[in-house]
């Protein structure tokens, strides 16, 4: 599927959530759907992006988060897998967005194209629910789906086609985006 | 919920426990039993939560064993037991995103793991305390212990955290006391790290 079109269906469907993206394409995709002061863009740490997210879905637990990532950052952070497992937040959702590629550096052949599958490991770590989806279609009921809270943890991966696209850029200013997400939370830079 | 296998890197298995005694002997103690040379750990418990820190991320070590065991007791806290160090810096900044204050507790040779990923909290100016337990220094029976031990100041000052260093329970209490103040009231990152003097020596 392509994967800015399965981006801007979930996000037209967001609903309040508090997004997170992962470096290189997922951070692309989110900004080309429209940048917002509740998206959290990240540009480097790769593998932080999943854990991001808990630490915002443990301080925020009426919010929903949804973390957009890609599967070469996702695989850097496959610890994340066990530590979100074992910390059950209901308010996280892992999207990842799986052209099997490590696509900013030139398209290299990642795991998950040899069969190591993020939503197994998600499913077997704990996670209350996770899938692969690999039809446009499938991504209009997942919207519906992340309407609502799950029971825990959830882990999709979306199967995107491994295309580099034009680059959407979001600020790389660490400390404007961090300041920008916390005032739309309601706190002040100190 | 206890995180399965945390076997310590050298190959026994006491780091992973998450309440049961650490094998620590204190063979240096300035002070009487009962005072602050046994109790620092609730000290420093109460330190971190006059500074209203609400979550708490670790990889298990012997020397922070009773202060996992105050926080993991405590409701108001919510804890993640990590599979790598780093992981907790991630956590850290979006606890901070998201409004709360998070501190990270790790041996001397967790810090190696963290290297890249602290350029988040360094980058976004976002707060970090982590209290690093020293191995490798002082009484040190393992050299597997050792080059990361010698390393770790020189590695967090490297990537730009502030190091600040105790030898004593009186030093401690008050240093992460009023770095807990200057990490969360100026968005700065401080790595207090505890003396394995103070530790005391560990029997094999």
């Amino acid at each position: 599927m392509d994967r800015r079109q399965a981006v801007a269906k979930l996000l037209d469907a967001r609903d309040g959530a508090l997004v997170v993206t992962g470096l290189g394409s997922p951070s692309y995709d989110v900004h080309a759907a429209g940048d917002r002061d509740d998206n959290y863009y990240l540009w480097g740490a790769m593998g932080s992006a999943a854990l991001v997210g808990l630490g915002i879905a443990q301080a925020q637990p009426d919010k929903r988060v949804m973390v957009i990532t890609g599967d070469g950052e996702q695989l850097m952070a496959f610890g994340s897998h066990a530590t979100i497992g074992v910390a059950q937040p209901k308010n996280l959702d892992i999207i990842v967005l799986d052209n099997e590629h490590f696509g900013e550096t030139g398209m290299q052949p990642s795991h998950t194209g040899s069969g190591i599958d993020h939503a197994a490991c998600a499913a077997a770590c704990g996670f209350a629910d996770t899938g692969v989806l690999r039809a446009p279609d499938e991504v209009d009921g997942l919207c519906q789906k992340l309407r609502q809270k799950g029971a825990g943890p959830r882990l999709f991966v979306l199967k995107v086609t491994a295309k580099n696209l034009p680059r959407s850029l979001p600020p790389r200013d660490a400390v404007f985006i961090k300041n920008r997400f916390r005032t739309h939370l309601g706190f002040s830079p100190c | 919920m206890q995180g399965p296998g945390n076997e310590e890197e050298d190959g026994t298995n006491t780091r992973g426990c998450l309440v049961s005694a650490a094998k620590v002997e204190h063979v240096k103690s300035n002070t009487e039993p009962g005072d602050l040379g046994t109790q620092w750990p609730h000290e420093l418990y109460r330190a971190l939560k006059s500074a209203d820190v609400r979550q708490m991320a670790y990889v298990p070590d012997a020397g922070h064993s009773t202060l996992i065991e105050l926080f993991t007791a405590d409701d108001e806290v919510t804890c993640n037991v990590l599979t790598t160090e780093e992981e907790g810096v991630a956590v850290s900044v979006g606890a901070w995103l998201g409004g709360q204050r998070c501190v990270l507790l790790m041996q001397s040779s967790g810090v190696g793991n963290c290297i890249n990923m602290l350029s988040l909290p360094v980058l976004t100016q976002s707060p970090l305390l982590m209290i690093v337990t020293m191995r490798g220094e002082w009484a040190e029976f393992n050299p597997w212990q050792v080059p990361m031990g010698q390393a770790t100041q020189a590695s967090l000052e490297a990537i730009g955290i502030t190091v600040l260093r105790a030898d004593t329970a009186e030093d401690l209490i008050d240093i992460v006391g009023q770095a807990a103040n200057t990490v969360y009231d100026t968005d700065q990152q401080v790595a207090v790290l505890i003396g394995q003097r103070l530790l005391g020596k560990k029997v094999w």
